[in-house]
């Protein structure tokens, strides 16, 4: 087939729409729409004025201003803290879920992979209130000290994270081959070792994909969190709240941009090795 | 895969971990609000479990219904605004040139990954009264008043531009809410729709453009058609979120903007009313449920027809 390029002169085939200018027009629109917002909001980052809206010249200032806020930097640390804690408990509980269910078949499957189902699906609203009346009513202490009073936070961060683990996992197992188990047993391996030396390497690529997402989740929540933190215990997107409801400045402009980065680069990490995982396969 | 007997040391031993988690992390918590939705209030934090199905009933008060039927409206004009908007641009990917196709799907996904709060708060800084978008039409009003005043006509300038610049109210409103949803939500519909589309087998199109249909008659005859299940799909996948949204309407919208979401929160937060709060969160469950089976059975129906 000839060279085709956007621009070509060879003339646009029936089903060519990317060609047709209707079409290309409401594409650039969308991602307009999609992207100026965002791309705004990073550039005012470097902005030297403190009005947000005139170019004033390029300027770290309101990145130093986010390291000196003391409040900010508290919330980073539990938020930091919050996603690095529950990522290990949901990788191990998620890779457990993902082997339960690839593997074995038990009575009342079906019910049980839709109650692992349920905390994806149900809105985030019903979860963060569910997890505020339950800490509330077992008698939760809200005065523990540092890394313990972040403890229901992460309880609750675990709960809607491992099931996503779960689905990761358990896609990259669909893709093991019986036979290096066969393998194994045949040169003496018994039940624990099969998993230690085969399956679990064999699920690496998924349980890496998955630890960023989980990551990335805890990091992002806003909702779940909102309803389980209290005074003590704000992160950083409930401190980014706080803050956007007042006003619009560079410092949130500044801390906005750190989140999205840090959060980009995650997932575009984790879906670069779930790719690189299924083509090996 | 194995029956559990076969291997019952490791079942139970990565059975019971996250089983337990589930159970009592997330199925508890359900339980208690399930239950303090047939409850009521005892002085200002006891909660009484008495059966009763008044918090249920309560919802019918008119104020309540209102916010029911409005939530619905808003999620589902954000919904049909990003089917209409989604729908050319998941056509276009699909019949993109392949080097581009990758790259178009990432530019999609990209801002999904953003946190939702920042999007909400990048929206604010364009469409607030001082914002970026204001700020623009300001200036094209000052040149156009320059250039009204330069050809002599400083007048008619002022007929048709009024006498001065005008911020137009952008945030703040319902307009604002379906917006910020549109936002935040096309992604949700595009990728299912471009999942669809890119099944659809395109000699079907180019049959229906070579004997002479327009392309919007072959994308309204033949591609929804065919693409039913995806749209589907796609419709439920954006409505579900949209409807439990609870940052956007507080964040953009006005003082009666609210959907469920914002009445849940605040009969939990400031109204402290938690019988009523979980009757209202269990009603959105089973409107999630009621759409997800929905989906379900659409999803089984297609399999069963092709």
């Amino acid at each position: 087939m000839a060279k085709k390029s956007l621009f070509g002169l060879e003339p646009a085939g029936p089903l060519d729409y990317l060609r047709k200018w209707p079409l290309l027009t409401i594409m650039a629109l969308t991602f307009i729409f999609l992207y100026v917002p965002l791309l705004t909001l990073m550039a005012f980052s470097f902005n030297d004025s403190r009005r947000n809206i005139v170019w004033n010249g390029f300027s770290l200032k309101y990145y130093a201003k986010l390291f000196q806020n003391d409040d900010l930097m508290i919330a980073f640390g539990n938020s930091l803290t919050i996603a690095f804690v529950s990522t290990i408990i949901s990788l191990i509980l998620g890779a457990m879920v993902a082997i339960l269910l690839w593997r074995f078949r038990f009575s009342f499957k079906p019910v049980y992979e839709g109650a692992m189902a349920l905390p994806i699906v149900i809105p985030e609203i019903c979860m963060g209130v569910a997890m505020l009346a339950f800490f509330a009513r077992i008698g939760w202490p809200n005065d523990l000290p540092w890394p313990l009073s972040l403890a229901n936070i992460t309880i609750a961060h675990i709960s809607f994270t491992f099931p996503f683990v779960a689905v990761i996992v358990r896609a990259r197992l669909a893709g093991f081959n019986m036979e290096e188990e066969e393998a194994a047993r045949d040169l003496g391996a018994g039940d624990w070792e099969v998993y230690r030396d085969v399956i679990i390497p064999h699920m690496k690529p998924g349980l890496v994909a998955g630890a960023l997402l989980a990551f990335t989740l805890s990091l992002d929540d806003f909702v779940i969190t909102f309803f389980t933190s209290g005074p003590e215990t704000v992160t950083f997107p409930v401190k980014v709240y706080s803050m956007v409801r007042f006003s619009v400045t560079p410092e949130v402009n500044a801390a906005s941009t750190v989140l999205i980065v840090i959060t980009v680069f995650l997932t575009a990490t984790a879906m670069w090795l779930q790719n690189k995982g299924a083509k090996k396969k | 895969m194995e029956s559990w007997r076969k291997f019952k040391q490791v079942f139970w031993a990565v059975g019971i971990p996250p089983t337990f988690w589930l159970v009592l992390f997330f199925l508890v918590p359900l339980a208690l609000i399930w239950l303090f939705s047939f409850g009521e209030k005892q002085g200002v934090v006891g909660i009484d479990i008495t059966w009763t199905l008044d918090n249920y009933i309560r919802v019918f008060n008119p104020d309540i219904l209102k916010i029911f039927w409005k939530s619905l409206g808003v999620a589902g004009l954000a919904t049909i605004i990003c089917l209409f908007v989604g729908l050319p641009v998941a056509l276009g990917i699909v019949y993109a040139p392949n080097k581009y196709k990758g790259l178009l799907l990432l530019l999609i996904m990209l801002p999904f990954w953003t946190n939702l709060l920042i999007r909400t708060y990048a929206l604010i800084a364009v469409l607030r009264q001082r914002g970026f978008l204001n700020f623009t039409l300001e200036w094209f009003d000052q040149k156009m008043r320059f250039l009204f005043d330069l050809v002599g006509l400083g007048g008619l300038g002022a007929a048709v531009l009024g006498e001065q610049f005008q911020a137009l109210e952008l945030l703040y409103n319902d307009k604002a809410v379906i917006l910020g949803l549109v936002y935040v939500h096309l992604p949700f519909m595009i990728l299912p729709l471009y999942a669809a589309l890119e099944r659809l087998d395109r000699s079907y199109l180019e049959a229906s453009l070579d004997l002479g249909a327009g392309h919007l008659r072959t994308i309204w005859n033949v591609v929804v058609p065919l693409a039913l299940p995806g749209i589907v799909s796609g419709i439920i996948i954006t409505f579900i979120p949209a409807l439990g949204s609870f940052l956007t309407p507080d964040l953009l919208g006005g003082p009666d903007s609210a959907m469920i979401a914002n009445i849940i929160e605040r009969q939990f937060k400031s109204a402290n009313d938690w019988p009523f709060g979980s009757a209202l969160s269990f009603l959105l469950m089973y409107i999630t449920f009621g759409a997800l089976a929905l989906r379900a059975i659409m999803a089984r129906n297609s399999k069963d027809g092709i």
